[in-house]
């Protein structure tokens, strides 16, 4: 049934008439016109040809021996299936009970004997633009299911990827109920579980702007880092920061992701809760009393880091509290008349919660009187989760799998910069870049850049260059020693700057230690300038490495300065309010 | 220009604007923007809205300004810090001696 797209190819023309010089007269007339043309005596013979070859068009006398032109209009029909054959009867019959007849058979329309030579070219031509439309419209409507097919497949396929990242974590723990779309990833919404080391569990609930595949090329990021930062023990802020920056530099601008963090002790009974653009939350206390947990931040993946504001709620709790927390779904619900689910029915859904057996069932059912829909039909993602008291939770940490996201944990690097490129070139970038990888030194890059830099600037000024700080007393002197530095760096040689950096992990988090070294003659570190002591206008370098270092020691008379930094995992501190600044 | 000035109305007041890296290479634009010898001057403002970055030759060269302009009974604000710049501030106790906010 192959025809070519072209409407001015040669049409295959099947005719049926049992008077053979009319058979005859028509078959004549069609062959000038240019098509080729198959003839029947009677309805069976056309059906048999049709059967064989198939036609483009099909005339059809209406009354044949053996089988007529209706019965033989229906054969033919069926035959065709989807394709379009446009079917003519010829006829002499001017009654219009029969010509209708003809036409419920399946017919398209007539051509009245005797023949005229224009019509048959109109009416061929004309059913011919309508049958290459009508398979014009058969083909697209076939790409678009096939495509449609193919990308349900591959949707298919990406969830099982993204399920594989995205594990249910501690979804499944006793204490959390939850509904989410099957294919709740491509409309943009996340859930995540996993239990604490120390105890505990963190849970986030996003919501992508757009949907479709950038949402859920969006989340994948967002599931490793969550996944991977909480089974190592970063609290929620930590891992709130990570999750931002990311997002910040991956997202194009206008893409974002509403978001609540929640890190539940049950050990102290308490919340903390991050609420960054999704609807308020609700924490349903175990005696009816609602309390709203509002959105205070803006979404993840829109402030930089240097204003993105981690800092966690606490909320006081007792076993049998349940906090629910939904993405805009649930307000977007909509019924047949196009309202919206919305907070007011929320809130009455959940007084009826006692009869439902508990606030989550209150809500699902809520939603769904409302909105006629089946649960699965929905884009919805419901959140519940139930304070109990932690023995009942035994066993749910087990086999926390640890991420291939971790940094580099044990590692020692040396860099020794020589010569020119002291005066040309700044190392620090490039140290910093390194210790950033440690995704527990990331938080506090401004302080390790500050210790990077101090030493650095000691080893450069005082060791190689033999700079000394008295001359900063006065504001004159402070000048000289600047054009001075300017001098002596461009005739450097012969000197070198190495820092060996080192970091190791320790139960509470890491350590870094760097060491720099410098190949000048040492300089006095005892002096009162170089303490500090609020004395003139230098020294303060020092005092910052001694601040913000963990220890700070001097050796080979000052050219070898080592400075020990600790850093912890943020520990569960409600006296700090939840934050670690 | 990384540093820029400017005067309130009643000429009391300079501000003196740094952006980018605040350290010893700004050293000689800082000093010349408040070392211009005008009497009516009495207090300063330092904005470091665009400052990304402060290191210890910058905390001395505050300490030059604070002394040019009167030592104790010097008024100067140190205004819009971002949180890297803040945390060597108060690291240092500068909020003993300057105004910040």
């Amino acid at each position: 049934m192959d025809d070519s797209l072209s409407e001015n190819r040669p049409l295959r023309i099947l005719i049926a008439d049992d008077s053979d010089s009319d058979r005859l007269i028509l078959k004549t007339l069609l062959r000038r016109l240019g098509h080729e043309v198959e003839d029947a005596r009677n309805g069976e013979d056309a059906v048999e040809i049709f059967r064989h070859s198939g036609a483009d068009i099909v005339l059809l006398d209406a009354l044949m021996p053996v089988m007529d032109g209706m019965e033989a209009a229906r054969h033919i029909k069926a035959l065709a299936g989807e394709r379009l054959v446009p079917l003519i009867f010829l006829t002499s019959l001017s009654d219009a009970d029969a010509l209708a007849r003809c036409l419920e058979a399946g017919g398209d329309d007539f051509l009245p004997k005797p023949y005229n030579r224009t019509i048959i070219e109109a009416k061929i031509n004309a059913f011919n633009r309508m049958r290459l439309m009508h398979r014009t419209l058969s083909e697209h409507r076939d790409l678009i299911r096939d495509r449609n097919r193919q990308l349900l497949e591959e949707q298919d396929v990406a969830k099982r990827v993204f399920d594989n990242i995205a594990h249910t974590g501690c979804l499944n723990a006793t204490n959390i109920r939850y509904h989410a779309s099957p294919m709740s990833i491509f409309n943009g919404d996340i859930l995540f579980a996993c239990p604490r080391p120390a105890g505990g569990m963190q849970i986030l609930v996003g919501d992508f702007t757009g949907h479709g595949l950038p949402a859920a090329i969006g989340a994948m990021p967002v599931a490793e880092i969550f996944y991977g930062m909480t089974s190592k023990g970063f609290s929620g802020s930590d891992v709130l920061r990570e999750i931002n920056q990311k997002l910040g530099r991956i997202l194009p601008t206008g893409m974002f992701c509403c978001a609540a963090m929640i890190q539940a002790d049950f050990h102290l009974n308490q919340l903390q809760i991050w609420n960054g653009g999704l609807p308020d939350g609700v924490l349903v206390k175990r005696d009816g009393i609602l309390e709203s947990i509002a959105s205070r931040h803006l979404p993840l993946g829109v402030l930089g880091a240097a204003r993105f504001d981690a800092g966690m709620e606490i909320f006081r709790t007792e076993p049998g509290d349940t906090l629910l927390m939904m993405t805009d779904g649930v307000m977007e619900a909509e019924n047949r008349h196009g309202d919206m689910y919305g907070e007011d029915r929320l809130k009455r859904s959940l007084d009826d919660a006692g009869n439902a057996g508990s606030p989550f069932d209150a809500v699902m059912a809520g939603i769904h009187a409302f909105t006629g829909k089946r649960p699965e039909q929905d884009d919805v993602t419901l959140l519940s989760l139930e304070m109990v008291e932690e023995a009942e939770l035994e066993g749910v940490s087990d086999g926390l799998s640890q991420s291939a996201l971790e940094g580099p944990a044990e590692w020692h690097c040396v860099y020794e910069i020589q010569d020119r490129s002291l005066g040309q070139f700044s190392p620090l970038p490039l140290l910093l870049h390194i210790c950033m990888e440690v995704p527990g030194l990331r938080r506090k890059s401004g302080e390790i850049y500050t210790l990077l830099s101090e030493l650095y600037t000691n080893a450069l000024e005082h060791g190689v260059l033999g700079l000394s700080s008295d001359w900063k007393a006065t504001p004159d002197g402070f000048g000289r020693y600047y054009a001075e530095r300017e001098r002596r760096l461009r005739s450097v040689s012969g000197h070198f700057i190495r820092f060996s950096l080192t970091h190791t992990m320790t139960g509470r988090g890491g350590q870094l230690t760097i060491v720099c070294e410098d190949s000048g003659s040492g300089f006095d570190y005892r002096s009162d300038a170089a303490a500090g002591n609020n004395s003139g206008y230098s020294g303060r370098g020092l005092m910052l490495l001694r601040k913000l270092g963990h220890s700070l020691s001097f050796r080979e008379n000052g050219t070898r300065t080592e400075i020990i930094y600790d850093w912890h995992f943020s520990e569960v501190a409600a006296r700090e309010g939840g934050t670690n600044t | 220009m990384p540093i820029q000035t400017h005067r309130s109305e009643d000429g009391r007041t300079l501000t003196i604007k740094i952006e980018g890296r605040f350290d010893f290479s700004t050293h000689q634009a800082f000093r010349d923007a408040y070392e211009h010898g005008d009497e009516n001057v009495t207090a300063f403002v330092v904005d470091l809205s665009d400052t990304t970055y402060l290191d210890s030759s910058a905390l001395g060269m505050l300490l030059l300004l604070r002394d040019y302009a009167g030592g104790d009974s010097a008024k100067i604000r140190i205004e819009n810090c971002n949180n890297d710049v803040r945390r060597i501030l108060s690291i240092s106790n500068f909020e003993q001696l300057f105004a910040i906010r």
